[in-house]
């Protein structure tokens, strides 16, 4: 075919050089469109890296516009286990931390990662299982003796297993129990406390949860409330601030005013009155030491 | 057409094939053959099914390349169009596919409206220039692809059983188009199964049988006198095997 | 529980929940921005594809082909990798925003876009080829004019694309963050409300969704058989 058309393929496909041109600029165009449509309102913000536990619970919902009301600072929640929010913070990605792992929290202040932490509020773990409760934890005068006894029934325990606040205080329960978790009874998920709660409804299983997640889930099925009260489920939430000299591109100024108004007596306040069906879920601790 | 008219050159294009051959898959669909097509004329290429006319249209027009032999247009090669025994239109409305036709041959976009629509005019088709050219009938599909080839100004115009799937009055059309052009002053060359149909527009007769060359001839003598016994038997009808 | 959801659906549809509103529009916004940013890349890179012939052409067609295959979650984790304060693309502070779930969805869609869009393509051109080449049309010039004529198949191409975009969870969930009011899109909904236990609202809000895909669908059903009613 060149014989014939070479002249005139030559002057095509300059012309289609110019069309692809075009086309690239117009793709260019209405990618920047769609950014531009998608953009976030002038408002100012911060991102907060939190658990699932406060978010599914419904705390921020009932505080965050307490505080978007007083400061015109609207917090956006991601909301994961606890070793991804340390994560996330680590990288860079969120301006606030807010989280339940004591021990985790002091270790990332001190590998320079976050400035200062504070305590906000807690609330407990409890440990839930089916109604028939076949392991008999509901009598049982500790933590460890009930984890001892689900054990030692061999009746089915569901773990986040997602490196979790939650996650990480059942382990330290089952090392205090004296028990190596890791038989066919223990299920490791790796999923967050809502999924965690709806697979043990399914397999009437054993599992720990934090109290707030469990007043305000739904889907029980035939799961009970078994043990509650011992001083080792204590479940302290930790604020922090984020190291200004690791990431100084973060909003420090406007996450620095979100830890101070959680502590401060309007934000405590604000947790003190947040409730599930009657029932108060977080105590505000900021003043406990 | 008229820029045609006023700058055909004043001897015929002349294409000529050397001992050429094509296989595929080691096996010879065609040749080796050498003939020479030259003259304003109309030449039907003949045979049965299989015999390799669409394969000898192809090489001629350019879409295939013969796998062996010599395959030589003299000078430059003239400006080609094809008609195929299907058309193929492209989706659109009748005038957008002729005007697509000018647009891809560089016709400034002012003047495309114009000339396709009297191209439309000259195959008996401005009623249908808004109709989907896929829902025109078979005959009116053709008449289409020819109007589009028509605008392409060719030199040479080859149609590959163009009236194979036609009735009678859609032929009538079809084979009257053809004459347009070669009143024009355009190089026809055509297959055709039909007998008829030779008789009718040949100026010369190329028969092929199994991927040989059988017979080439002016018509008249074709028709009259042929000098192979495969010709007499395939004017006279009789099955070739 | 199946009923409850059913109600809570019609609820949720007939109520104009303001939120559920919000949501779907984000879901949609993003689900076609991508498809539509998607489809400016991946059209003529498949039709280039179907028509030409060069070292390397198989090759990338098998990973499209598989990539059709990538894992939402992997995509996103791609993405956030790019994107986070510690990635190449950091600066541009685009983690946990819509846009960046719009380029998960991209990375999703494209090459379902491209790999189906060289099929359809190649198809027509076996047809096309003849009569394209008789007329002295260069590859490239056949690109436009073949992706014009294959125009219904590819409507269908586009819906497999948006189906896929709207209906992934785990790239927009970790690249969106699932923000109340910002990143939070039907499917990130749906998980949030599932691990709330709140089964019934999780489903309906599955239900909108579906209702939602079926209707685009038909939609593009509709123009798809009137055009060819009108082309054959």
């Amino acid at each position: 075919m060149s014989h014939r058309h070479t002249p005139s393929s030559r002057r095509l496909s300059s012309m289609q050089v110019r069309r692809a041109a075009t086309s690239a600029a117009a793709a260019c165009a209405l990618m920047l469109g769609a950014s531009s449509a998608l953009a976030q309102d002038a408002a100012p913000f911060i991102t907060l890296a939190s658990t699932t536990s406060t978010q599914n619970s419904g705390l921020f919902d009932a505080i965050i516009p307490t505080f978007t009301d007083s400061t015109g600072i609207d917090v956006h929640v991601v909301a994961v286990g606890t070793g991804q929010a340390f994560e996330i913070a680590r990288r860079g990605d969120a301006d606030s931390l807010l989280v339940h792992d004591t021990a985790g929290e002091e270790a990332f202040v001190a590998d320079g990662y976050a400035s200062q932490r504070d305590d906000v509020m807690y609330n407990d773990f409890v440990l839930i299982g089916p109604s028939d409760d076949p392991a008999g934890i509901r009598d049982a005068d500790s933590a460890a003796t009930a984890f001892g006894l689900i054990a030692e029934s061999g009746a089915p325990f569901t773990s986040r297993g997602d490196d979790s606040g939650t996650n990480r205080a059942e382990l330290r329960l089952w090392d205090a129990a004296g028990v190596e978790p890791g038989s066919d009874w223990y299920r490791e998920l790796g999923s967050g406390m809502g999924a965690t709660l709806n697979t043990a409804a399914g397999m009437d299983a054993y599992v720990m949860s934090d109290r707030a997640t469990w007043v305000a889930f739904d889907n029980r099925q035939n799961l009970e409330l078994l043990f509650e009260g011992d001083d080792v489920l204590f479940n302290q939430y930790g604020s922090l601030k984020l190291s200004r000299e690791r990431h100084p591109e973060l909003k420090h100024d406007l996450a620095d005013q979100w830890h101070d108004w959680l502590l401060s007596e309007q934000g405590q306040q604000a947790i003190g009155d947040f409730e599930v069906k009657g029932q108060q879920l977080f105590f505000p601790n900021a003043d406990a030491h | 057409m008229t820029t045609m008219t006023l700058s055909a050159p004043a001897s015929a294009p002349r294409l000529t094939l050397d001992r050429v051959g094509f296989s595929t898959a080691g096996q010879r669909l065609l040749g080796p053959l050498s003939l020479t097509l030259d003259g304003h004329r109309r030449t039907l290429i003949m045979g049965p099914n299989g015999a390799g006319k669409s394969l000898l249209m192809r090489l001629a027009h350019g879409l295939l390349s013969p796998t062996q032999g010599q395959l030589q247009w003299e000078g430059s090669a003239p400006r080609q169009a094809m008609v195929f025994q299907r058309p193929v239109l492209l989706r659109r409305s009748a005038l957008a596919n002729l005007e697509y036709a000018l647009a891809v041959n560089h016709v400034p976009r002012r003047q495309r409206r114009q000339r396709a629509i009297a191209a439309l005019e000259r195959f008996g088709l401005e009623s249908l220039a808004k109709r989907p050219a896929r829902v025109l009938s078979g005959g009116e599909q053709q008449r289409l692809a020819l109007a589009r080839a028509w605008l392409l100004e060719p030199e040479v115009l080859f149609l590959d059983e163009p009236t194979s799937a036609l009735d009678p009055a859609a032929i009538r059309a079809v084979e009257s188009a053809i004459e347009t052009f070669h009143q024009q002053g355009v190089r026809i060359v055509m297959s055709s199964h039909d007998m008829h149909q030779a008789r009718r527009l040949a100026d010369d007769v190329i028969l092929l049988h199994r991927g040989r060359l059988v017979e080439q001839s002016p018509a008249n003598l074709f028709f009259s006198r042929p000098v192979t016994q495969e010709a007499s038997a395939f004017i006279a009808g009789e099955l070739l095997d | 529980m199946t009923d409850s959801a059913f109600a809570t659906a019609l609820d949720l549809i007939v109520g104009l929940d303001p939120d559920l509103l919000a949501i779907v529009s984000l879901s949609l916004r993003i689900s076609l921005t991508a498809v539509a940013i998607a489809a400016a890349l991946a059209l003529p890179l498949g039709a280039a594809l179907a028509l030409y012939r060069f070292p390397g052409r198989a090759p990338l067609i098998i990973a499209l082909n598989a990539l059709m295959g990538l894992p939402p979650v992997v995509a996103g984790l791609s993405v956030y990798l790019l994107l986070s304060r510690a990635g190449p693309l950091g600066s541009l502070g685009l983690l946990f925003t819509p846009t960046a779930m719009v380029v998960a969805q991209v990375i999703l869609v494209l090459p379902i876009l491209a790999s189906l869009t060289r099929q359809k393509v190649e198809e027509l051109h076996g047809e096309y080829a003849e009569q394209l080449a008789s007329m002295g049309i260069s590859r490239v010039r056949r690109i436009p004019t073949l992706l014009w004529d294959a125009r219904l198949a590819l409507i269908t191409v586009m819906l497999a694309g948006f189906g896929r975009a709207s209906a992934e969870v785990g790239a927009v969930m970790i690249v969106g963050g699932n923000i109340d009011g910002v990143t939070r899109v039907m499917t990130t909904a749906i998980v949030l409300e599932t691990s709330k236990g709140n089964l019934p609202l999780a489903l309906g809000l599955g239900i909108v969704l579906l209702a939602l895909v079926g209707l685009i669908n038909a939609l593009a059903h509709l123009i798809g058989e009137s055009t060819r009613r009108q082309l054959g």
